[in-house]
């Protein structure tokens, strides 16, 4: 490689560095606008209960089917691996921890930020591109209180119900496969699930779609607030936005197994 | 409040720009501007597309802050005010956004009773009678329309609840049209423009209309400001425009030659050439 050549992909992981570490100033003193906007008056109540609504019975259907496949999935893989050493009787101790640390709740953000990140950034963005964001400052309106304090709301209000409804659906297909695959009494799979959900498994549970849904509300509304550059730019925040979700999802998803374990000292 | 330059603001001007420059990332758009909007004129800014006619109204609105210098709107500093002056401004000016900006998701009376709703001028009884006048004012039936969304209008309809809802809002001192008649048919070009007049003869409304549709800009200003280069390269009355020698205004009035004969011959002597 010549010198010339190197300096280029110097420049370029320079100014790519440069980028990302502005990006995420950006959007740490969004985040921080937006946690404020939930706190000030006006509140827009019409438009928080529009957007709880939206985020969760919209997205029921879609965790519904998802989370009873899925769970049906997992207690196959278990029950195939258990047999083996004939210990398909913990089938529902391994389906509890199984499910409410890890399965549900990131299965629910993937799929849920799949819907809503993007809606949020592609909403906000076009408003954005056809001038009523401005409009929205010109009435005396702050766009942030108006259009993102709702969402945020919305989303940290529904998550951890459509965790928790989408860890029941899971245990109801792992119970199909418990009963049916593995031949394990329904009682016992019912019993060691109960047992299970002792104090660190519930945090864990609870923690994660917590977090999942600050995530998901600043990333979306950041984007679409970001966004520049008419139909095309909006297109391009909508997918940016989706992918940088997800990733943070499975990032702060390791990140908070690790504190909550170390905390608890497991 | 910062003191415009002597001579540029007297006490009948209720917008002064002041030696404004501004740029985006580097790039400058607009420098050194300075004119000042008397009370119940309509002053045209016109000019090549994308030269900063746009930034002049968002700079008034007090949407984006100049570099330097300072606009001042009714007697206060839209630059340097708090964002509860800011708002406080705001309320006496009127927008229209080029495209109409109505928001997508609320009817047609939502819209033109937003800032009545948001803002609680009067008792919310009040508020549909209110937007009920507005529809009328610009020549649309609110029986018809109240409960339609904007994107089952025309282009021309989404321009006039535009006006509406700008005028809804707390009888605006001063109205901003960002192209108004831009894409629009003759028919609606002719209906937009009679009530942009009409506002001003009635209610005395000192206006801005960014425009670079020539005919409707004489029609609907009195005094007109032509932007070249990121500078005024010309301001004065109907008649100094088209006695005007100057090199980039003769080039960019050309193409309208002969419209502007017609439109200085119909309309010309009754606005204030």
């Amino acid at each position: 490689m010549g010198q010339g050549a190197q300096i280029e992909v110097i420049d370029a992981i320079l100014y790519g560095t440069k980028r990302f570490f502005e990006g995420v100033q950006d959007l740490a003193v969004f985040s921080v606008r937006m946690l404020a906007a939930v706190f000030r008056r006006p509140h827009y109540w019409r438009d928080i209960y529009e957007q709880t609504y939206f985020a969760g019975v919209g997205s029921l259907p879609v965790v519904l089917v998802s989370s009873f496949f899925a769970g049906q999935a997992l207690a196959l893989q278990f029950a195939r691996q258990l047999r083996e050493t004939g210990s398909e009787s913990v089938l529902g101790t391994m389906m509890a921890i199984a499910v409410v640390r890890a399965l549900g709740p990131d299965l629910t953000g993937m799929v849920v930020a799949a819907r809503l990140a993007s809606g949020y950034t592609a909403e906000i963005g076009s408003m954005k591109s056809t001038d009523q964001i401005d409009a929205l400052t010109a009435f005396g309106t702050d766009p942030v209180s108006k259009l993102a304090a709702p969402r945020l709301i919305g989303i940290v209000i529904m998550l951890p119900l459509l965790t928790f409804i989408a860890n029941t659906v899971q245990f109801l297909g792992g119970a199909l496969m418990a009963r049916f695959v593995a031949h394990v009494s329904l009682s016992l799979y019912w019993t060691q699930i109960r047992e299970e959900m002792v104090f660190g498994t519930v945090l864990i549970g609870t923690v994660k779609p917590l977090t999942f849904a600050f995530i998901m509300a600043f990333v979306a509304c950041w984007k679409g607030f970001a966004s520049s550059g008419g139909t095309r730019g909006v297109g391009q925040a909508t997918t940016e936005s989706v992918v940088i979700a997800s990733v943070l999802i499975l990032i702060f998803d390791f990140i908070l197994t690790r504190v909550i374990f170390a905390l608890l000292h497991w | 409040m910062s003191a415009a330059p002597a001579g540029l603001r007297s006490s009948g001007d209720v917008i002064v720009f002041d030696r404004v420059s501004y740029s985006i990332g580097g790039r400058p758009i607009l420098e050194n501007v300075s004119f000042t909007v008397s009370a119940g004129t309509t002053k045209v800014v016109m000019g090549p597309s994308g030269i900063g006619k746009s930034t002049i109204l968002r700079l008034i609105l007090g949407l984006i802050r100049p570099q330097s210098g300072d606009v001042i709107v009714l007697g206060r500093s839209i630059v340097k005010a708090a964002a509860g002056g800011r708002d406080e401004i705001r309320r006496k000016i009127g927008m229209v956004f080029q495209n109409g900006a109505l928001f997508d998701s609320l009817t047609v009376g939502e819209n033109v009773g937003y800032s009545l709703i948001e803002h609680g001028h009067i008792p919310i009884d009040e508020v549909e009678e209110r937007v009920r006048t507005m529809l009328k004012r610009v020549g649309l039936d609110p029986d018809v329309l109240l409960d339609r969304l904007p994107d089952e209008l025309s282009i021309g309809m989404q321009r006039r609840v535009a006006i509406a809802r700008a005028l809804a809002s707390n009888d605006p001192q001063i109205m901003l049209y960002d192209e108004p008649t831009t894409g629009l048919d003759p028919v609606s070009v002719e209906m937009i423009t009679d009530i942009i007049v009409r506002l001003r003869q009635e209610l005395h409304v000192s206006s801005i209309v960014v425009t670079h549709e020539i005919p409707h800009a004489l029609k609907v200003g009195n005094r007109f400001l032509f932007l070249y280069d990121r500078r005024v390269a010309f301001e004065g009355s109907a008649s100094e425009l088209a006695e005007s020698n100057v090199p980039d205004l003769v080039r960019f009035l050309a193409p309208f030659k002969i419209s502007l004969a017609q439109a200085f011959h119909s309309f010309g002597e009754g606005n204030g050439t």
